[in-house]
């Protein structure tokens, strides 16, 4: 036997369990195989390698990225992570769980994810949580095809061209292949119009849902006065995008008028990790909950009438209803949801809004100094929280090329032309000013 | 484990405080100047509770829960191996945590080389030619290779292809994924031995069929010998064959998918490369291509690179295991399986007998201890029984071919003591359910719960604090 | 031993029939709420909703099962029992007593292609 730490067989182990099998070697459980199967060839894979070489080599690659301080958001926000946070999600009991299918023993998993579904409502305003998703752009696309179920017998969904980018792309990707139909609503001075969303479902008969940015691409925070009822008016259902940080002070879906609230919980303390893992959201209210795609779980009673929890309502799910499941997800992103779930627990109402006033107040010093250096020109005036766009006066493949080598990673170019901001409780003052100085340069 | 009966908003005491922010030194003007019609009107109530509140809840709850470091997962279909440390180190490095999905790619190098790196050693070990790592999860893995195989036949102009067949042991998101893709599903029989009926399947195949979607060995840990007929067939009738990279985990080294005839796959780095389940995810199900379908691997299925913190873990774990011990980890989780089987096989019905791959199906107990008055112990009985003795429950009644399916996977990090231990007590479980069947009705005795009443949780859903 | 009441007509996937005029309320045997266990929901369509005869209108719950429901006959809803959201428990007490809906038929005429009691005692049976 080779030494290899993750396999516990001895030579003696080996000989006692073949011939309890009743086989004299390994290669022998492969007899079923046809031989023309069986790889002879030697793996094109780098020798083994003992633990303080695969550090090593990490750190090597770890070498080879910049560290950048980060002034871009665009659907993944470079927000603080209380140490507890990791601390927690580490634990080696949620670490290495199964989906809580024996909730005898999964108590704990089962609790966060009812704590995470009770402040998912919180922050929407909705009835109901699913236990998360992969991340926005998914939870968006799985609510695209809820509206179709909801509906019956429709098969467009309109989307606002101010959601995020990667959003739009991977609705427009999922319905390709379902079948259903995109209709994209235009923008008016950077945000959803809505004489264009009144024009749609005058003219179209087929229309299941709507789907709308609460902060869209540009960073703006979306005016939605009206546009549910313009919805409902139409039996079509109406799906908010949203931040989930930024729903502790801004106006909820459920306050809009919206029957599903989707979007992406990264911006609650998750790392940026180069894009993953994250945590989608997706809540609804209770008349749509039997077409909620995912996990649930839910509070009842055990034999000895304590208070347990156990994942619900599984006959919408694909272990039963198979093809006909709301969806097929069954793994999620369950470490994430209890990731965000210990931020919340730490952070309360109050924390939650002093990351967003200080994440305004940086954004909008920033806004106005870059401004003032006249390389820039305002593109919109409409109200923002963390993220705008700016139009630039300057050449920005070198603006950006300054700005990587001093450190940043800034001003990114939007499809449209425009440069992108974000800022977070993370940055300070003194990064803000060391940026606006190096942008001064020349 | 502990009962303990908190949730987090029980604790909480207006004015206690668990977070900590810098000071603010610019004007605070949020308030000020967001237009009220934009401002949340609805309280927000969260938990206000101390750092030590947070710490101590999530500790107790932590407590009531079981992973692969508390014990071991029987858990068919599932290959809950080992989740090695390091891998939590790696993922965790600040030079890849802080990295930002849309910086460019001249300031992520070490990232990039990491997926490109990891892209090939999947390769190698599938013998595909390329993979998209966009898929978060098995079944998401799933639905983007099956976009694929849809792609490739819309690239040909061929728009007649909207079926699939799906054999009717499959894993159960094989059918929800192609729904998801708008395909049709035409089931394909298992026969008598198990395997996929070759002769059941020929009729099925005309040009409307746009590819079979088959996990070798199958779910009742079969290897399906006809595969190279089955594969020759579907290309034969303009098919793609896809396959569901769940069962991998006993291929391992010893066989792969590519070579078999297979054009599309995907992985479960959360299961076959060692990253840990989460308690149901962060996964990682990237989708691996044969040559003619490289052009066809952009399809766009989530918001950025995949779950880079996963593909970090399954990288290290792939250093580890090396050229060398890549070609043990299969074999070592397929004797594991058969040495379970061969030493149950006389108190549990063993309704296929050959050798297995990493999993197998009990259906049932032999003697179920069914007499005048008392209902015999069945599958859920069992599975709750072995809760009592720091065991986890294997898949139940999956596959559906069996009324009292117990599916069985240990893996390759399981050891000889472990798997005796674990056959001791299923044999302790069936002398039980053959004295005195009530022992196992009332199962679990030792957990902090009971089980549930899951009727009045699914009647009256109470869904929220 | 399922409970079948003469004078229904019943459907091979289990539905009932009761005709009224050209109405027909549609419930599910005894025989189908005894194999699907507790019932923890039913799924209906709305009033307005038009099926044609063999199409799913709905399905039933239970914990760790669903299964589907086929319109006997085609024809517009016209009524649906809207007790059984909030106490889907009353299918499994009694399953004629708690019809699901009631729908207007286009095509009358297909009645006849249902069974009587008799026959559908058979049909179990087998």
């Amino acid at each position: 036997m080779n030494k290899f730490p993750y396999f516990p067989h001895t030579d003696e182990d080996l000989r006692l369990m073949l011939a309890r099998v009743g086989v004299e070697s390994l290669d022998d459980l492969y007899s079923d195989v046809p031989d023309d199967f069986l790889y002879k060839g030697e793996y094109d894979l780098k020798p083994a390698m003992s633990e303080q070489e695969v550090r090593a080599y990490f750190e090597g690659l770890a070498d080879r990225n910049s560290h950048l301080t980060c002034f871009v958001g665009q659907g993944a926000y470079d927000h603080y992570t209380p140490s507890v946070v990791p601390y927690i999600t580490q634990r080696s009991e949620f670490l290495t769980a199964y989906t809580p299918y024996q909730c005898e023993i999964s108590q704990g998993t089962l609790r966060y994810i009812f704590e995470y579904q009770s402040m998912v409502c919180r922050l929407t305003g909705m009835d109901v949580s699913n236990a998360s998703m992969y991340d926005g752009p998914t939870a968006a696309a799985e609510a695209m095809r809820m509206a179709i179920a909801c509906a019956r017998k429709k098969d467009t969904v309109l989307l606002s061209s101010t959601l995020l980018p990667q959003v739009i792309d991977v609705v427009k990707t999922y319905a390709k292949y379902y079948g259903a139909r995109i209709v994209m609503i235009s923008a008016e001075d950077g945000q959803t119009s809505r004489d264009a969303l009144s024009a749609l479902l005058e003219s179209d008969d087929t229309i299941a849902g709507v789907i709308l940015p609460s902060i869209n691409r540009y960073g703006i925070i979306e005016d939605h006065s009206s546009f549910a009822d313009a919805v409902h008016a139409k039996k079509a259902i109406l799906i908010e995008y949203c931040d989930l940080s930024t729903l502790a002070v801004l106006k909820t879906p459920a306050e809009w008028g919206a029957d599903v609230a989707v979007g992406d919980g990264q911006s609650l303390g998750i790392p940026l990790c180069y894009g993953g893992p994250y945590v989608g959201f997706m809540a609804c209210r209770k008349d749509y909950l039997r077409k909620l795609p995912g996990r649930i779980v839910g509070q009842t009673l055990d034999k000895d009438g304590k208070r347990v929890f156990v994942l619900t309502l599984q006959a919408r799910e694909q272990h039963i209803r198979r093809e006909k499941a709301t969806s097929n997800i069954c793994s999620n992103e369950s470490l994430m949801a209890l990731w965000v779930t210990v931020y919340l627990s730490l952070m309360g109402s109050e924390g939650m809004k002093e990351v967003n006033e200080l994440s305004y107040d940086g954004a909008h010093y920033l806004y106005d100094e870059l401004l003032k250096t006249g390389k820039f020109e305002k593109v919109f005036d409409r109200p923002f929280l963390k993220e705008f766009v700016l139009k630039p006066l300057i050449d920005v493949q070198s603006l950006q090329t300054k700005l990587y080598n001093a450190g940043f990673f800034a001003a990114l170019q939007t499809e449209e032309g425009y440069v992108t901001f974000c800022v977070t409780e993370k940055r300070t003052v003194d990064e803000m000013n060391r940026l606006i100085s190096i942008i001064k340069e020349d | 484990m502990k009962y303990y009966d908190k949730l987090i908003f029980e604790l909480s005491k207006k004015g206690r405080t668990a977070y900590s922010l810098p000071k603010v030194t610019l004007p605070c003007r949020m308030e000020k100047e967001l237009d009220e019609s934009l401002a949340r009107t609805e309280p927000l109530e969260l938990p206000e509770v101390s750092e030590v509140d947070v710490v101590r809840h999530y500790t107790a709850l932590s407590q009531m829960n079981f992973g692969v470091d508390t014990g071991f997962y029987p858990l068919g279909s599932c290959t809950m191996k080992y989740n090695p440390k390091i891998n939590e180190e790696i993922a965790a490095m600040q030079s890849f945590a802080a990295l930002h999905p849309l910086q460019p790619k001249e300031t992520t190098e070490g990232a990039e080389r990491v997926i490109a790196e990891l892209d090939a050693a999947l390769a190698a070990i599938t013998g595909m030619r390329h993979f998209t790592f966009k898929p978060c999860a098995g079944a998401h893995g799933e639905l983007t290779g099956l976009m694929i195989i849809r792609e490739y036949h819309l690239s040909r102009g061929d728009m007649k292809r909207t079926k699939i067949i799906v054999p009717d042991s499959a894993h159960g998101t094989n059918p929800a994924s192609a729904a998801a893709c708008g395909l049709e599903i035409v089931e394909a029989k298992s026969n008598a031995d198990g395997l996929v009926d070759v002769e059941d399947l020929r009729p099925l195949l005309d040009d409307t069929i746009a590819g079979i979607m088959m996990t070798n060995p199958n779910t009742l840990g079969l290897f399906e010998k006809d595969i190279c007929r089955i594969a020759t067939l579907v290309h034969e009738a303009g098919g793609l064959l896809y396959y569901d990279g769940a069962n991998m985990n006993p291929l391992l080294g010893k066989v792969r998918p590519g070579d078999m005839g297979f054009d599309v796959m995907h992985l479960n780095l959360h299961k076959t490369f060692s990253t840990p389940h989460g308690g149901g995810g962060p996964g990682s199900g990237p989708v691996g291509v044969c040559e003619k379908l490289v052009p066809f691997l952009g399809v766009n299925t989530s918001g950025y690179h995949g779950n880079f913190g996963v593909m970090l873990r399954a990288y290290a774990y792939i250093l580890m295991l090396g050229r060398e011990n890549v070609k043990l980890a299969g074999p070592l989780a397929v004797l594991n399986a058969n040495y379970i089987k061969e030493s149950l096989k006389h108190k549990y019905k063993l309704p296929i007998t050959s050798v297995c791959k990493h999993e197998f199906v009990f259906d049932g107990l032999i003697n179920d201890g069914a007499k005048e008055g008392v209902a015999g112990a069945t599958t859920l009985d069992v599975a709750k029984r072995l809760l009592d003795y720091g065991f986890h429950a294997p898949t139940i009644y999956f596959p559906l071919l069996f009324h009292q399916a117990l599916m069985i996977e240990p893996t390759e990090t399981e050891s000889k003591e472990t798997l005796d231990d674990f056959i001791a007590v299923m044999e302790q479980i069936a002398d039980e359910a053959a004295q005195d069947a009530n022992i196992l009705h009332e199962a679990p005795h030792a957990t902090p719960i009971s089980r549930p009443d899951e009727t009045t949780a699914a009647r009256n859903p109470i869904l929220h604090y | 031993m399922s409970k079948i009441i003469e004078g229904l007509l019943y459907s091979e996937s289990h539905e009932w029939v009761k005709v009224e005029g050209d109405i027909a309320v549609v419930g599910v045997s005894d025989y189908a709420q005894a194999e699907m266990g507790e019932i923890t929901y039913v799924d209906l369509p709305q009033v307005d909703d038009e099926f044609a005869a063999g199409e799913e209108f709905g399905a039933l719950e239970s914990v760790k099962a669903s299964s589907d429901l086929y319109s006997p006959v085609s024809g517009v809803v016209t009524e649906v029992n809207t007790a059984l959201e909030d106490a889907p428990e009353l299918v499994n007490e009694d399953s004629y007593a708690n019809w699901l809906i009631k729908v207007r038929m286009t095509n009358p005429s297909e009645t006849e292609e249902l069974m009587n009691a008799d026959s559908y005692k058979t049909h179990i049976n087998e």
